[in-house]
């Protein structure tokens, strides 16, 4: 089965990404596929490559990254909202040079994308999961 | 590729988190996508569609009026779950009287919010290919 899915909350702060991870997880070893995961509202934090959790707790990026989520043309699909990215302080090289800030955190296996992904997430998946409050 | 039904629910206050605001600006690229969308507001996500909201005193962009707009995308299916109206004191007639054109019948107005009892709500969103939660 073709599965995406939107994740609405931030890490450590709320399970939703940690639970949306192990979902994730498990239906990859299932044979299912992931087609994409779309990181909204403040879950757009889960995409920080700045994240430095203590060394005794998981690290929710690299977890993540881990999976290795991407498309035939070798694009990360795990994706954020620009949008909710740029006025939570989540900047890629290409957003930081457009708005003239000397920095960008995002996380090289993420990408930042408009919320028309989602709606084609929506679209392209046997089942859009959302995971949050 | 077959259209979809896509339903926004909405179940949070206007203001006091983002989630309301970050959910209308989803619907609005929704509307380009040419699917079959609907909204739902139930629990605190009635107060969404409550008529006379001013924000000024709390500094926050009042964007209730971007719901009428929605009408010119042919978003024009609003279900407002009736108890949740109850609960809170509210009815119909305390919320924004939002309306669509119907080419088909000579342009006609006709009213978007439809309230219903949240058991015809249960049916109408197990009805649908994808519900996203706001």
């Amino acid at each position: 089965m073709k599965i995406s899915i939107q994740i609405n909350e931030g890490p450590y702060q709320h399970q939703a990404s940690d639970t949306a991870y192990q979902f994730a997880k498990a239906a990859i070893a299932k044979g299912h596929e992931i087609f994409r995961v779309f990181f909204y509202h403040d879950g757009v934090d889960n995409a920080s490559r700045f994240t430095v959790p203590p060394q005794d707790d998981r690290n929710i990026v690299n977890n993540w990254a881990s999976l290795d989520i991407k498309n035939a043309d070798g694009e990360p699909e795990l994706v954020v909202c620009v949008a909710a990215a740029l006025r939570r302080g989540m900047l890629d090289e290409g957003e930081a040079g457009k708005n003239g800030i000397d920095g960008n955190n995002i996380h090289p296996a993420f990408r930042i994308s408009g919320l028309g992904q989602l709606i084609e997430a929506g679209i392209q998946s046997d089942r859009l999961v959302v995971f949050g409050d | 590729m077959a259209i979809k039904k896509f339903m926004y629910l909405n179940r949070r206050a206007p203001y006091g988190t983002v989630y309301a605001l970050e959910s209308l600006e989803v619907v609005l690229i929704a509307a380009a996508f040419d699917q079959d969308v609907s909204l739902a507001f139930m629990d605190d996500g009635v107060y969404q569609l409550v008529e006379g909201q001013k924000t000024d005193g709390i500094g926050m962009k009042n964007f209730s009026k971007t719901f009428h707009a929605l009408g010119d995308y042919d978003i024009n299916q609003f279900f407002v779950s009736a108890e949740s109206l109850e609960e809170r004191g509210l009815s119909v007639d305390d919320l924004m009287p939002l309306v669509w054109e119907d080419e088909d019948d000579d342009w006609a107005e006709k009213p978007s919010i439809k309230v219903v009892p949240n058991a015809e709500l249960t049916k109408i969103m197990s009805e649908q290919d994808v519900c996203l939660s706001f």
